[in-house]
This record gives structure tokens, sequence and C-alpha cells, in this order.
């Protein structure tokens, strides 16, 4: 019999502040994390919870997955520490690593670039661009020794770093995981390339599933969870937040970035995650939905929702919080698990901002404006899907139950 | 033609760049050992560059096993400088 996957620590920094709790306060409450078409971390202070010297060693994605994973641990570790740091994982996954690095370090090979000074190359470029930079930062602080690694697949890759971290501790390799994902790249060489394939919004509205929607807004931050096994769990007595209860994973194998427009990946993801959970739709409260706001997502969305939950899809609250802190890239996964798992707890289901003006076949329950209870099944603790997809056509789905 | 450096040049450029690494500058002092002071090899390689670039003499991955202080550091340079003009 495999371990049943819980978790006992949560940590965030979003654009809409620095920690769990206030992300979703903040969402429930409406707010929107988005400033002049960018979701910057603008609250983040990385001296509040870094050295000088790991300030030097680390690129802002590390820095944010590290207070984010700080915040975790600390939740996680309120009733005793981890007595077997042997048996910790850390993989956290990201997008792009270490971009801003990389960028600041190309213009150094420019030919127009100025003499010595600006030529040289640091010694730290390696270690703080390689994608695997947080989650080995993190063991390193944390002196956890389990298995450390990146997982990417593009804006699916902190679903499935949390999904792979799940299966380690159910096959009993690990007991404790630190996982989610982690992004910042929001300098002009993304912003650009990212506008180049007409995916980010021009007006830096998010809307998800409204007609006038005009692609993502471009965010960064972390997400960062600790996962543990019951038995374990039970053992130190930890605060159980919530259970991971199943993982389901596919790929479109249709196109580099379209998603395909039947929604029959993301359906069948869909499907393996209520499988692996043992569950129906009708079981389901909520769905966090990928919901970027571009055209071809939001329908090929909704299709997936339509095929794989049938008449139950138009009963469930369906909402995004992309539209309140865009897009996170390899981070958004995490971030929206450790939201969906709030709205679970608090069983209410955070609105999707923005969305005024329906279109024709967009037709679920998105919970426009304004949060409404959870319920459908009163008296049981209640269950969601949070949704991730990625360029690559990547389809990764989290089932998750508020604690019981 | 620049004037000589001194070995107080160089200890002042040697603790303006360990204090820029991370050690508090009231801990650097000739006797702080780089192991107290958590100077550790990419430390020791971007104190290099800046050497190079300051005095125009080199530090190599062999002379790093020689330094145990900081003031060990500043009179390998100041020989250096001394052997080159």
């Amino acid at each position: 019999m495999s371990q049943r996957v819980l978790v006992t620590g949560m940590g965030a920094v979003t654009p809409l502040g620095v920690g769990a709790r206030t992300l979703y306060d903040r969402w429930v409450d409406g707010q929107i994390g988005i400033v002049d078409g960018l979701g910057r971390c603008s609250e983040f202070v990385p001296a509040d919870g870094l050295s000088k010297k790991d300030l030097r060693r680390t690129d802002r994605f590390t820095q944010l997955a590290t207070v984010a994973a700080d915040e975790a641990i600390a939740q996680a570790t309120a009733s005793g520490p981890l007595p077997r740091p042997d048996r910790v994982g850390c993989i956290v996954g990201t997008g792009a690593g270490g971009a801003m690095t990389v960028d600041d370090q190309r213009d150094r090979t420019a030919p127009d670039a100025p003499a010595t000074a600006s030529k040289r190359f640091s010694p730290l470029t390696v270690p703080k661009m390689m994608s695997n930079a947080a989650a080995g930062f993190i063991a390193i602080r944390h002196g956890f020794r389990g298995p450390a690694f990146a997982v990417a697949s593009a804006c699916a890759t902190a679903t499935d770093a949390i999904g792979v971290a799940m299966h380690f501790i159910r096959a009993g390799v690990i007991d404790v995981a630190v996982t989610g994902g982690s992004e910042s790249s929001l300098m002009p060489f993304s912003i650009s390339s990212f506008a180049a394939m007409e995916v980010t919004s021009a007006t830096g509205i998010s809307r998800p599933f409204d007609v006038r929607r005009d692609g993502f807004v471009l965010s960064e931050g972390a997400g960062i969870m600790v996962l543990e096994s019951e038995t374990s769990a039970v053992a130190r007595r930890a605060t159980v937040l919530g259970e991971i209860l199943g993982y389901g994973a596919s790929a479109d194998a249709y196109h580099l970035v379209a998603p395909d427009p039947s929604g029959a990946g993301a359906a069948l993801a869909l499907e393996c995650a209520l499988d692996d959970a043992h569950l129906t739709p009708a079981e389901i409260d909520y769905v966090n939905a990928h919901g970027t706001a571009t055209l071809l997502n939001d329908r090929a969305e909704t299709l997936a929702l339509k095929t794989a939950l049938g008449q139950d899809a138009y009963e469930i609250p369906v909402s995004s919080t992309k539209s309140s802190i865009g897009h996170l890239l390899g981070a958004a996964g995490a971030v929206e698990a450790i939201a969906t798992l709030q709205a679970l707890t608090a069983r209410i289901a955070p609105p999707t901002l923005n969305h005024e003006q329906a279109e024709d076949g967009l037709d679920l329950d998105y919970v426009p404006l304004r949060a409404k209870p959870l319920g459908r099944r009163p008296g049981r603790p209640a269950i969601g899907l949070s949704n991730s997809f990625g360029f690559g056509g990547h389809n990764s789905v989290l089932c998750l139950g508020a604690a019981s | 033609m620049p004037t000589a450096v001194t070995s107080s040049q160089i200890e002042e450029t040697i603790f303006q760049t360990l204090a820029e690494l991370g050690p508090e500058l009231e801990d650097i002092s000739r006797d702080a050992t780089l192991e107290a002071l958590d100077i550790d090899s990419l430390d020791l390689v971007e104190i290099a560059q800046v050497v190079e670039e300051e005095f125009g003499v080199r530090m190599t991955t062999d002379d790093v096993a020689l330094i145990r202080t900081v003031g060990d550091a500043i009179d390998l340079l100041y020989e250096r400088v001394l052997q080159q003009s």
C-alpha cells in the first residue's frame, strides 16, 4: 500500500506579496498584482531573507524560491525538526532558470562592449544560471540530503515537480519533499521574446475566459510546498494542511506551442489525475484553471474540462489565479496549487477577475469578479483540480484535497 | 608610467573586495583566515580577477593553496608586484 502524501508546509512569493496566506487573502479580496502590464514581486525584499553572500551567489529565481521554501519549511517544522535529512528531497522546477544572469553576462561578449572590466565573466555565472540552482541552494541551506533536482516543462513545470515529488514519496524513496517552482525573467529580452509569439497581452490586462482576452501577463514569483508521507507527518505530529490525492500528465503531441484545439491532451491529463486519485467528476468541488487568457488556451481548456468532467463541468466553479497575478510560468503550477488548497480549506472559490463578457462556447461557471462559496458537497473535505499546460504540449493536473 | 604599488594599496583593495563578497568589514584583518571569513574557491577567483585588473598580476589556483590568511594573500600579491617591476 503506497503512502498518502500530505501537505505540511506552503510558501509563496507572488505579485500580490510575500506569503501563501497573502496570496490567497488578496486574491479572494479581488486585488490585482499586475502593474503596467507586468506581474513583479514588488513587495519582495531579497535582503530580508538572504545574506549578502547568498544574494551575490544566486539569481533572482533562486532568491524567490529560497524565501518561499523558508516559509514552507518553517510551517512544516513548527511541530519539530525533520528527523531524517537524508530522506528529504528538493524537487524545484523552473522554466528559464537564471535567465537574468545569462542576460547580464551576454552583454559582455558583445563586440562593442567596453574594455576589460565589463568583459570579465563572473565565476558565479554558471552556478547562478543553472536550472537546478534553486533546488541545490535550498538543499544546501537546510542540509537536506535526499534527491535534489529541477523539473522543466515550461508553464507546467511546477505542477510536474509536485507530481514527481508525490510519486517519490508514494514509492518510499523519500519521506519529505520540498517542491514547487520559481521563475524570474522580467527583462526586455524575455518580454520581447514572448511578445514576438503574440501570446502576451497588449493591453496588459489579464482577462481569462472573457471574450476580450488578448493574452497573458508575464509575471515572476515562486511557490513551494512541503509534501510529507502520512507516516512521517503523523510521527512528527505535524499540522496537516491538505493532501495531494493524485497527479495526471500527458503530452498533446500536436504542436510546439499551440494547444490541441480539441483539448484532447488536457482532457487526458485530467482523466489521469482523477484515476490516480480514485475519484469521479461528481466528487470535484473546484477547478483552478490554467486560464492564461490566450485565445487558444481558454477555449481548449474549456473543451477539455467538458470532455473529462462531463455534465459536472457545468456545476463546478472554475477560476483562474492568473486574473489576479498573471502568468508565473515555471512557478505558476505551485502558486496555483497553494491557492487551490487554501480555497478548498476555506471552502471559498476565489474569482476570475476582469471576467465581464462571455464568449460563445465558454459557458462554464468561471466565478466572475466575486468569490463564491464551494457548496457542492457540504460536510466533506473539499476536493479540487489544478491545471497547468506548457509550451511543448505538456499537460499536468494535480488533484488536491482539504485536510479532513 | 604609474607610480609604484604599495603593500597598503593592495591591502585596501583586498579588504574592500572581501567586504563585497560577504564578510563584514570589521571582521576583516590581516590575521583573519579565509576559512573564518567563509571565503571559498569561487570567491578567490573573483578576488584574482579584481587584483589582475587593478595591479596587473595573476593569482593562480596553485597560489590559492598557499593562502591561509588575508595577510598571506596580500604578501603574495605584493611579492608578485615587486617581481614584475
